[in-house]
């Protein structure tokens, strides 16, 4: 760390302005007007090496864009760190990083619900919003990298839930287009049951294990039911009649079998698994079980649509991952160099096109040639412009640990829906209070 | 007892090992203890710092150092948030033992959840395991030929890490999962429920019961024949011999193996976090309490879950030593079974060794 | 032949399968699951339909970097193992032999030591060795490991020194030999099984930590390999490589079976040859 650290220092006295980087890196889709701003420029400074800190990626995306970047700059080389793959445990790496205060993460591919938690802990930089192409993302996106209005974090990926549907069996049915409700879900599912293939099938699951996928599940339902978890400042108000409705939908659904019963012990690669083993009509997943499903027996028998709501077209739940820049890190003037190059345009076309990650920018859903590679686009694009983040707060890990826990008391029937949201509320209120 | 055959020039010649062999006999109990260096001299007590303090140091640095700031760490509270800025603030208030009132007062209903949880899988595991692996090591003990291969087998489970053996049997125990294919009836294993904690105790007890099958033949080689021929002359049956011959010999081998496990069992973590998963109120552990805490930032309130786990264990731990390691320290007690092992004879042992 | 005496023959070979079937029968789940193709993973049949290398093949793909992992395992858990056993076993020998005060206090200290939940004292040494700019050092992983190898290493080679006989050192040393030389070869040599199998325990126990290893490391270069393992993923967030990840146990688990089988006989054999001489 120390030869480094030497390093750094040499080569911020050899590259000093910010403008003939830029030039330097090649990075397109840039909005332009980063080019230089003082203000920002005073606080980022060094440069030299740095690391980039996520997950580890088996498809190899990651490091072609690294490698990229550094052809282009010798002297400010990055290095990928890789975490173990499950996102509590890069969550604790960050965090035990932090609180050594070490300089050894750069940056920090960060999952959409950390950012309150990072930036109030003051682990991570607050960035200049001009010096990044935010007008060219969806908006819901860019709103996970904010907290209390200032930008922490720029949206590198995005997802959102999708229904993936059997259409060979919806077709043989009967039923020529995918529900837009709840209830014309139910009723698809009661025409397929009386094909004799499909008796045995169960009608809809997603991820009701006690786990994030449950909380994501839980605010799928509750949104999609006109109910929300926190309003829009930020204060607990799931203990009303839309968000019973939502929670009410889970577990009648539960109760009537509508979802198989074993659906309590479901993670997204179990859910995907019963879809693909034609056990499920319907299932809410992210896009990435498309192409693994074409790989499967389903393969062509199935497409994705927008999830269901009470009333029409439901909303999903945000996920991806913003890059943001650790407080305690050295050559923050590269950092903020490379993070504009990791998250532009171009290097969003090339993940997508190669690691099918969900691009942030608007317009690369409605190209007609990644369209056709991924037919789910258009419906991502729509699950997503109306997607609604999850609950922002400090104290996510609380908050998310309360919807489960009372999200599952309901659903396992040890409580009635509107004493789960009663006593929801109240958690929550506890927990924002703080 | 082992058939492999020892070269004749590997028998072993210790000086004054061989006019001491007296093979085939039972010791005398009445004959008193002999310890001539047992007598606490300046001498013995300066080679005994001499062999004592670098494992002492090693483990000051690693564990005394680390638990000194846990403890100090568990006398402060979580950090405020600045309402005014959304900031939390850089430092830890000073909250004295809030932590551990807290515990019992506002948390206390989580806390004993825990409590009882460590509690019931502490005492089922290390109940099943000692069963399972005295069974193993007696039938490893019997065993003439392969012995070495099979005792090489009984190691896969203890080898398999924790991480991935949760990830097995989480596979295992899953839905659709080959045990409920076996059962032939759906158990949903890793939902939240009484089911998910027999699924951890088996889990448990399949990966470390070998920990005591091992120790304990490790023990069983030590015994030397003659006591059994001896017994068996005297007309003890089998079921005899064992207790009264094998458990006692065994015993502190066995009560190590039994400690230690305990010890694990006590502060288990990975296992149900990985098999079931966090925050689940059935398998909730203490270790997974205080994890649970410090993963939510709040340093304090986990150092002080680490600390009352730290002190139950120490009990336990105490209660043990006490109890039944008085011979492991050198108390009273064991004095006949040192006895019977001073006529043992080395080269019987030896064979036992290389068999 | 009676029938009772057919009975004791083959009870011994039934208790051993007996055994042998449930140490092994998960693992052959395991390796059974490690074995079939992506697509055929979720099957519950008891062969593979068709054996399909390709975890194996993802495993030690160049980006995994497992070769290096292991071998990164095998130089912290040996050298954990081989440090413990040597201090152990001084420290083992004077609680078995001699007699000092606190013992007790000594011994009850060593223990408790193992005691404290290791998420708890992570955070304190990380602070510690990354002052002293131990991080990414095999040192930063071997020294937290011996506090959970060492009490245990202790607690066992005290046991087994206990149990043997007094007499043999004493007229070892009557002989002429120093204490050193008594213990060295007439000790040791007795109490071998003892010290192997505690050096398999403790060579295992330090192969499988991976919370430390974890959070002293952050180059792959230097990464064990549970924490190799921790960092496989399938070609997108959620998807879960459950085939590789088996696969990579059985990698993990083999080796130590086949070390353990080759050793056994010749560390044994080697310890008692001692007493020989």
């Amino acid at each position: 760390m120390k030869t480094s650290t030497a390093r750094a220092i040499q080569c911020s006295a050899a590259l000093t302005a910010a403008g003939l980087l830029l030039t330097a890196c090649g990075s397109s889709g840039g909005s332009g007007s980063g080019q230089s701003e003082p203000a920002a420029a005073a606080s980022f400074k060094g440069r030299g090496p740095i690391t980039y800190v996520a997950g580890k990626d088996t498809t190899g995306t990651v490091q072609t864009i690294i490698g990229r970047w550094n052809k282009a700059h010798p002297k400010e080389k990055v290095t990928f760190i890789q975490l173990p793959t499950d996102a509590d445990s890069q969550r604790q790496q960050m965090i035990q990083n932090a609180e050594t205060k070490s300089d050894a993460y750069t940056v920090l591919a960060t999952d959409v619900v950390w950012t309150s938690e990072f930036a109030a802990h003051q682990w991570i930089e607050p960035l200049p919003a001009n010096r990044f192409p935010l007008g060219k993302m969806l908006q819901p996106v860019v709103e996970t990298a904010k907290y209390r209005g200032k930008l922490y974090a720029v949206p590198a990926s995005s997802n959102g839930g999708l229904l993936f549907y059997r259409t060979d069996l919806l077709k043989k049915a009967g039923v020529t287009r995918p529900p837009t409700t709840w209830a014309q879900m139910t009723a698809a599912c009661a025409k397929v049951r009386k094909l004799p293939e499909a008796k045995d099938m169960s009608c809809y699951a997603g991820q009701f294990q006690k786990y994030e996928g449950l909380t994501v599940n839980f605010a799928e339902a509750v949104n999609s039911a006109g109910g929300q978890i926190v309003d829009a400042d930020g204060k607990p108000d799931v203990d009303t009649p839309q968000a019973k409705k939502g929670l009410d939908f889970l577990v009648d659904a539960f109760k009537d079998r509508t979802i198989p019963k074993e659906a309590i012990t479901y993670q997204e690669e179990d859910g995907r698994q019963a879809f693909q083993a034609g056990k499920l009509i319907f299932l809410n997943n992210w896009p990435y079980v498309y192409s693994l499903a074409q790989k499967s027996a389903i393969q062509g028998k199935f497409a994705v649509a927008p999830l269901p709501g009470l009333n029409g077209p439901g909303a999903s739940s945000l996920g991806g991952s913003n890059l943001a820049l650790s407080s305690f890190a050295k050559n923050k003037a590269t950092a903020l160099d490379f993070m504009k190059f990791f998250t532009s345009e171009e290097s969003a076309t090339y993940f997508l096109k190669n690691a099918s990650l969900a691009p942030p920018y608007a317009d690369l859903y409605d190209n007609a040639a990644l369209d056709k590679q991924y037919p789910y686009l258009p419906d991502l694009k729509q699950s997503i412009t109306k997607a609604v983040p999850r609950p922002r707060v400090v104290q996510y890990g609380d908050v998310t640990a309360a919807i489960q826990n009372e999200v599952y008391a309901a659903l396992t029937g040890k409580k009635s829906s509107a004493q789960a949201l009663k006593d929801l509320q109240g958690d929550l209120q506890k927990l924002t209070a703080q | 007892m082992a058939d492999t055959a020892i070269p004749p020039d590997t028998a072993p010649h210790a000086p004054g090992t061989a006019a001491r062999r007296r093979p085939g006999r039972l010791p005398a109990p009445e004959r008193p203890r002999r310890r001539a260096p047992s007598r606490a001299t300046a001498g013995t007590g300066r080679l005994a710092a001499l062999l004592v303090s670098p494992t002492l140091l090693v483990l000051t640095v690693v564990v005394l150092y680390p638990t000194l700031m846990a403890l100090d760490e568990s006398l402060y509270g979580p950090k405020g948030l600045d309402p005014k800025t959304g900031f939390i603030s850089d430092t830890e208030p000073f909250v004295g033992l809030k932590n551990y009132t807290d515990i019992f007062t506002q948390a206390g209903d989580r806390f004993w959840n825990a409590f009882w949880n460590t509690t019931f899988f502490t005492v089922v595991t290390v109940s099943l395991e000692t069963l399972i692996g005295v069974a193993m090591a007696i039938v490893m003990h019997r065993a003439f030929r392969g012995r070495s291969v099979v005792r090489a087998g009984i190691l896969v489970p203890w080898a398999i890490p924790t991480a991935i053996s949760g990830l097995l049997w989480k596979w295992i125990f899953n839905a659709n999962g080959i045990a409920n294919v076996v059962l032939g009836h759906q158990v949903l294993w890793t939902a939240d429920g009484f089911s998910a904690k027999i699924a951890v105790v088996i889990a448990d007890v399949w990966k470390t019961a070998p920990f005591i099958g091992l120790l304990v033949l490790a023990g069983l080689q030590v015994i030397p024949k003659e006591v059994y021929e001896a017994a068996r002359l005297d007309g003890a049956s089998a079921l005899q011999q064992f207790w009264r011959i094998t458990l006692p010999l065994v015993k502190p081998a066995l009560m190590v193996a039994v400690l230690f496990r305990c010890l694990d069992a006590l502060r288990m973590f990975d296992l149900p976090y990985i098999l079931i998963g966090a925050q689940k109120g059935s398998v909730e552990t203490l270790s997974m309490l205080a994890q649970n805490e410090a993963s939510n930032v709040r340093f304090g309130p986990a150092s002080a879950y680490a600390v009352l786990l730290f002190l139950y264990v120490f009990l336990i731990a105490l209660a043990f030593v006490r109890l039944l390691g008085a011979d492991l320290i050198g108390g009273a007690g064991g004095t006949k079974k040192r006895k019977s092992r001073a006529v043992r004879t080395p080269r019987r042992r030896v064979r036992e060794v290389t068999a | 032949m009676t029938l009772t005496a057919k009975w004791r023959q083959w009870l011994p070979h039934l208790g051993i399968a007996l055994v042998v079937a449930y140490c092994l029968a998960p693992f052959y789940w395991m390796l059974v699951s490690s074995l079939r193709s992506t697509g055929d993973i979720f099957s519950t049949s008891l062969f593979p339909s068709s054996v399909s290398f390709e975890n194996y093949r993802s495993v030690f793909s160049p980006g995994q970097g497992f070769t290096r992992a292991l071998l990164n395992s095998l130089v912290v858990a040996g050298v954990t193992t081989a440090l413990s056993l040597l201090l152990a076993t001084f420290t083992a020998y004077a609680m078995a032999r001699l007699e000092f005060r606190f013992k007790r206090l000594i011994l009850t200290l060593i223990i408790a030591t193992s005691m404290f939940p290791v998420v708890s004292i992570v955070v304190p040494l990380l602070k510690l060795f990354t002052d002293i700019g131990w991080i990414n050092t095999y040192q930063s992983m071997i020294v937290p490991s011996m506090s959970f190898t060492l009490p245990l290493a202790v607690w066992n080679l005290t046991t087994f020194f206990r149990q043997m006989p007094d007499e043999l050192e004493h007229a070892a040393m009557v002989d002429g030999c120093t204490r050193g030389q008594a213990f060295r070869k007439v000790i040791v040599p007795l109490a071998a099984p003892g010290i192997f199998t505690t050096a398999i325990i403790t060579f295992i126990a330090a192969w499988n930590e991976f919370l430390i290893a974890l959070s002293m490391t952050n180059k792959p270069s230097m990464q064990t390999a549970t924490v190799a393992i921790s960092k496989f993923s399938g070609a997108t967030t959620y998807q879960t490589p459950f085939g590789s990840q088996m696969a990579a146990g059985v990698v993990v688990t083999i080796p130590l079976v086949v070390m353990v089988l080759l050793f056994q006989r010749r560390i044994v054999a080697g310890l008692t040859a001692g007493a020989a001489k």
